[in-house]
């Protein structure tokens, strides 16, 4: 019995029983949580840091750490709805130029993580504050409102058992599907896998580990530049203060979905998982009337602890 | 000498800056025999592994592989020409597949346009040829779906080795396999490599061990001072002589005749 209990896959039912246990006493705590509206509220919440956390995983795959997502995604936004409403471009072009902006930010720290052989925590500290500086002179800090009704059209909802879902949502359940697909099923998917786990084995066997981190980091800006798109959709106005809650809840959420920090470990779906567990954290310490300061506070304490387990199970490993 | 050449070095040279680390050094490997270097640390042992593998090129000389002279700029390239290398550790991703570590950068795709482009993996082709390798070369490992991690340091050993074997087709070079195994694991690497010489595949052993090298080389090539100091004969010498050459206690010209190989 102990055996069996043991070899269970804690690293895939993990972050499900704490869903589980996190939806429970939610509900134990507040009538509303369990009711339609709430759950529309949660996985319109969870789209955004949804799309973001897919990037980083793919990130913390390769043992490496990305801190400037959401301030990435947050310039992002401000591209698409300033060359949208401002200099009235096409709405999909508009798109197109956020998210080749995350992307290239994504090229940034790529190169200066596997050419300049930088730590990734370092760089993207930097690229952060960059990106940051840069969303605020771009826009001298002010919102853009009055949006097309095409840009958040994506945000629009329709509704499933007296729940509204919206497009925005279906959008990253296929993402993650794809990206599912394209880590267990492509070869350069394992590749991101193998690097992360064993990078010197891996180049002894060919694989090119700089192109693959270059991939990642460009694919995540990707991701971040979707993520944008949907944030816009999402509160309706292209807000330069943005992204900042964000980027720790998508760290929080690979973490929590069973992805290890040490690399080459994780399984993508799990982060869907500790994307909605973090959702459903900020909603339900909202019905009970917590203060945000102190959601916070308990998002702070929630990343540690998962950090604290992702280490001990992998001394375990060892 | 009834064997052809496959392998061959003539008068390679490596310096780093004031060290001269080969002085000329010879070497030769003869189809389907395992040869042993042998040497003390500083003789030249892992420069000249390093040019043979294409981890270094030399300043001076040059290879032959089947009689034609190449030039490995890469590890890779020298993999691309058929010779594969062990690395003491280093060598598998611990969380991935057995199959995974055996296929990892040499993947099998689906067929057709789509699997190639998207690059899609033939998991079953790939799970079925690992079965059939790891038979081949009678190594008791059950499910190649388990992580590398499950298994011992010798079963890890056994994986690098086999990968080796499957993909080379003229070389398998190993270094060290069996310096950070115990007893029975280091037999059962050692027994795994006569297996691949067996099978037709010429092997180069770098050990520091001594009576694994005697236990299974057929000619010991003796590094010394940057070049080579003697090919001997394991069953006709003593590991005490061959020591003694090894270290300069003895010079080539005391050696009976028969020793030499």
């Amino acid at each position: 019995m102990k055996q069996t209990l043991k070899n269970l896959p804690w690293n895939v039912l993990g972050p499900w029983l704490a869903l589980a246990a996190a939806c429970f006493f939610f509900a134990t705590q507040s009538d509303r949580f369990f009711t339609g509206e709430n759950l529309s509220l949660i996985t319109q919440q969870v789209m955004v840091v949804g799309v973001l956390a897919i990037g980083m995983t793919l990130i913390i795959l390769t043992a490496g750490i990305d801190l400037s997502c959401g301030m990435v995604m947050a310039l992002g936004s401000m591209v698409m709805t300033k060359l949208a409403v401002e200099n009235e471009l096409p709405v999909g072009l508009a798109i197109l130029c956020g998210i080749g902006v995350t992307a290239l930010f994504g090229l940034i720290n790529g190169l200066l993580v596997t050419k300049a052989k930088l730590p990734s925590f370092i760089v993207t500290l930097g690229t952060m504050n960059i990106a940051f500086a840069t969303t605020q002179i771009y826009t001298s800090s002010a919102s853009v409102t009055d949006l097309p009704e095409s840009l958040t059209m994506i945000g629009n909802t329709f509704e499933i058992m007296g729940t509204q879902v919206s497009y925005g949502t279906l959008f990253m359940i296929a993402l993650y599907v794809l990206m599912w697909r394209f880590l267990s099923d492509t070869a350069p998917g394992r590749h991101i896998y193998a690097v992360g786990n064993a990078p010197e084995a891996s180049r002894l066997t060919g694989i090119s580990v700089d192109k693959v981190l270059i991939g990642v980091y460009v694919l995540a800006g990707v991701f971040y530049g979707l993520a944008a798109m949907l944030s816009v959709a999402r509160t309706g106005i292209g807000d330069p203060q943005a992204g900042q809650t964000e980027n720790l809840d998508a760290i929080t959420a690979v973490v929590l979905g069973g992805t290890s920090l040490f690399g080459g470990r994780g399984i993508i779906l799990g982060t869907l998982v500790g994307a909605v567990i973090v959702g459903v954290f900020r909603n339900g310490l909202t019905l009970m009337g917590v203060p945000s300061v102190v959601q916070l506070l308990v998002t702070g304490v929630l990343v540690i602890l998962a950090v604290a387990v992702d280490q001990l199970s992998h001394k375990k490993a060892r | 000498m009834s064997s052809p050449l496959v392998f061959e070095a003539k008068g390679l040279v490596k310096r780093y800056g004031q060290v001269t680390a080969l002085d000329g050094v010879d070497f030769e490997l003869r189809a389907g025999e395992i040869m042993a270097v042998i040497g003390d640390n500083g003789a030249g042992k892992s420069s000249l592994i390093k040019a043979l593998s294409g981890a270094t090129v030399p300043d001076e000389g040059s290879i032959l592989l089947d009689g034609k002279p190449v030039l490995f700029k890469s590890p890779i390239e020298a993999r691309r020409s058929g010779i594969e290398t062990v690395y003491q550790d280093l060598a598998v991703a611990p969380a991935m597949t057995i199959a995974e570590n055996l296929f990892l950068g040499r993947e099998l795709y689906k067929a057709g346009a789509i699997g190639k482009l998207l690059r899609l993996l033939d998991k079953n082709e790939m799970l079925t040829q690992a079965v059939s390798r790891m038979n081949d070369l009678k190594v008791g490992i059950r499910s190649m779906t388990q992580s590398v991690e499950t298994l011992s340091g010798g079963q890890r050993q056994c994986v690098a080795v086999a990968r080796a074997a499957a993909f080379a087709k003229h070389v398998v070079i190993m270094d060290e396999p069996t310096a950070a195994l115990g007893v029975k694991e280091g037999n059962m690497v050692l027994e795994l490599i006569r297996r691949v010489r067996d099978k037709g595949l010429p092997v180069i052993l770098i050990s520091h061990n001594m009576p694994h090298v005697f236990e299974i080389a057929d000619r010991i090539h003796i590094q010394r001072l940057g070049k080579r100091a003697a090919i001997v004969n394991p069953k006709r010498i003593s590991m005490s002589d061959t020591v003694a050459v090894m270290t300069g206690a003895k010079t080539v010209d005391e050696l009976p005749a028969e020793a030499l190989a």
